[in-house]
């Protein structure tokens, strides 16, 4: 192990610095693909957004900030803000608090440890949209598992809850499922974080007389100061972006009761036909996205020049 | 590693452990599990009152009735083709790419590897009416390569950051001592470099691979024939207007997870690594 990192650190000393033309050849490639899947798009949105577009998607000349003021007009558009908020605090917020004792559950020693792990990871295998529709079958008012085991508990009596239709819980449900879905990845950055704490800190505090709430609050837990941060980071930015939940489950509906402004920019879009609001919205989320990978770089800069 | 060995004694203490752990893994497992027993009832069941959890009568036709159903077949062919499609593109883009920045200092290398690292950030559910037409500007809606090309794009950055890990890790002796014995620096990179690198490779791969089998949004969007779509938009066809055929439905989506799951777990080692490349040490 030793000898590896030695070779690696020796190369960069050993040979000069190329210059980009050189380069070009092995990095071109990924350049290239990178400008036409995410640079092209990301362009062409903000062109768009300050262009009159007709339902039908043909462009009619410079509109200035039409499309945005036809945005901030929309009378639905501050509740989606404010519901895209809570969602995306709400959810990384529960996912992170859940994750922290998970992982350091399933980093203690049992036997078939490597079972439940496994188990853990299958909601992040699998595809968020089928999750959902899971959920929704397992939601379902009358044979839904949910509702089945309410029953059975003596829990709910008389009406069964329509948990995705009913205005008052959808959005509930809605987090819940989110949560669901984040809390393995999240755990897992977490359980590396642990795993990556020398064993004899620990020890020292050990033979030093800490009690393992001690250990954990005053040795691990800043040590996960890193994970914590990167876990938190990208999952704003997945909830944020999350859109094959609500719409599995909701739609958004109904009318605009669970959108949020990904789901809200998309139905303006693909559903209503509505271009100009639309494009003037997805570029505002971009704008969002964009801050956070800000943030998520000055944040990993600092990380990647302490190592 | 060391300490898995020793032997287990249970106390109390310990049984507690195990038991929440067990019942945790249950938990984020039992939709799956009641999927797979839902996907087994005949459709009659679905709705009996009282519900039952356990399929009464065991309906393993399902899994061959499903196929006559709906164009089952087309949609795992699409998923296939896709997923492999998008998988080798990023192999091809990402291994010299990776390979040049860990042995290479050159002047963009930062800026490069910013370029990376954002777009790793970025799904393509934020740029979807951007990416609708830039796909209909080349006249490709509809139609498979726009959705290779795609996934291949967002998912380049994971496969760059876990192999330079991996390729700064092999130390460059062995393969200046191949190019002396009169290898080029590209055999070298490919007998030598590549098979030490291997998990990396077959982390990066699988990775692509399960990350493009379950993309929805850009399906959902680029494809409007029936017949091209893949398996996870493809899934929607057994929801109706009035009825769902949750029994043919959940036999499908069994077919799509399975696999990527037994895939997915097979990669575990590595998965943090790469998805917190350049931040988590």
């Amino acid at each position: 192990m030793t000898a590896i990192s030695m070779g690696a650190n020796k190369i960069k000393n050993r040979r000069p610095a190329n210059s980009v033309i050189s380069a070009l050849p092995w990095i071109g490639p990924a350049i290239l693909l990178i400008l036409l899947v995410v640079v092209w798009p990301a362009i062409e949105l903000i062109r768009i957004s300050l262009t009159k577009i007709t339902s039908a998607g043909s462009l009619e000349g410079f509109n200035g900030l039409g499309n945005y003021r036809l945005l901030f007009e929309n009378p639905d558009l501050k509740t989606i803000a404010i519901r895209t908020v809570t969602w995306v605090l709400s959810v990384v917020f529960l996912t992170v608090i859940i994750s922290l004792p998970l992982a350091q559950l399933i980093n203690q020693n049992f036997p078939g440890r490597k079972f439940v792990r496994w188990a853990m990871i299958v909601p992040w295998a699998a595809s968020v949209v089928m999750t959902s529709i899971i959920w929704k079958w397992m939601l379902e008012l009358t044979s839904g598992e949910f509702n089945l085991t309410l029953r059975q508990l003596g829990l709910q009596n008389g009406q069964p809850v329509d948990w995705l239709r009913d205005p008052r819980y959808s959005f509930f449900v809605l987090i819940w499922v989110a949560v669901f879905v984040s809390i393995p990845f999240t755990t897992f950055v977490i359980l590396a974080g642990l795993q990556s704490i020398p064993h004899d800190i620990i020890e020292a505090a050990q033979v030093d007389g800490a009690g393992s709430w001690q250990v954990y609050r005053g040795i691990k837990f800043p040590l996960l100061r890193n994970s914590l941060l990167i876990a938190t980071i990208i999952n704003l930015i997945n909830v944020f972006n999350s859109f094959p939940i609500i719409w599995a489950l909701t739609r958004g509906g109904p009318g605009y009761n669970t959108d949020t402004t990904t789901t809200f920019a998309y139905k303006m879009a693909f559903v209503e036909y509505n271009m100009g609001p639309s494009t003037a919205l997805g570029v505002i989320n971009f704008g969002f996205i964009m801050l956070i990978v800000l943030i998520y770089l000055r944040v990993t800069k600092a990380t990647r020049d302490q190592a | 590693m060391k300490k898995d060995k020793v032997k287990f004694v249970w106390t109390p203490k310990k049984a507690a452990t195990a038991i929440s752990a067990y019942m945790v893994g249950l938990f984020f497992i039992y939709p799956y599990i009641n999927m797979l027993l839902t996907s087994l009832k005949p459709h009659g069941e679905l709705y009996a009152n009282p519900t039952t959890r356990l399929p009464k009568s065991w309906n393993f036709s399902n899994y061959l009735d499903v196929w006559s159903k709906a164009p089952i077949a087309d949609f795992l062919t699409a998923s296939v083709v896709v997923s492999v499609c998008a998988t080798l593109l990023v192999l091809i883009v990402s291994v010299p790419a990776a390979y040049y920045v860990a042995r290479n200092r050159f002047k963009g290398r930062a800026a490069f590897l910013l370029l990376v690292l954002a777009t790793q950030m970025f799904s393509p559910t934020a740029l979807i009416i951007g990416i609708f037409r830039e796909v209909k500007f080349f006249g490709l809606l509809d139609t498979w390569p726009a959705l290779i090309v795609v996934n291949a794009g967002f998912n380049l950055a994971f496969a760059v950051w876990l192999l330079s890990g991996f390729f700064a890790s092999v130390p460059v002796e062995i393969e200046e001592a191949a190019m002396v014995d009169g290898c080029t620096r590209f055999q070298a990179l490919r007998r030598i470099v590549l098979p030490v690198t291997l998990p990396g490779l077959v982390t990066a791969v699988i990775f692509t691979f399960v990350a493009t089998w379950n993309e929805f949004t850009v399906a959902l969007t680029v494809i409007s024939s029936p017949a091209r779509q893949p398996i996870s938009t493809g899934i929607t066809t057994f929801v109706g207007q009035y009825d769902v055929a949750w029994e043919y439905l959940f036999t499908t989506t069994a077919i799509a997870i399975v696999p990527v799951v037994i895939l997915f777990i097979s990669i575990e080692k590595y998965l943090v690594g790469g998805l917190t490349a350049g931040s988590v040490k």
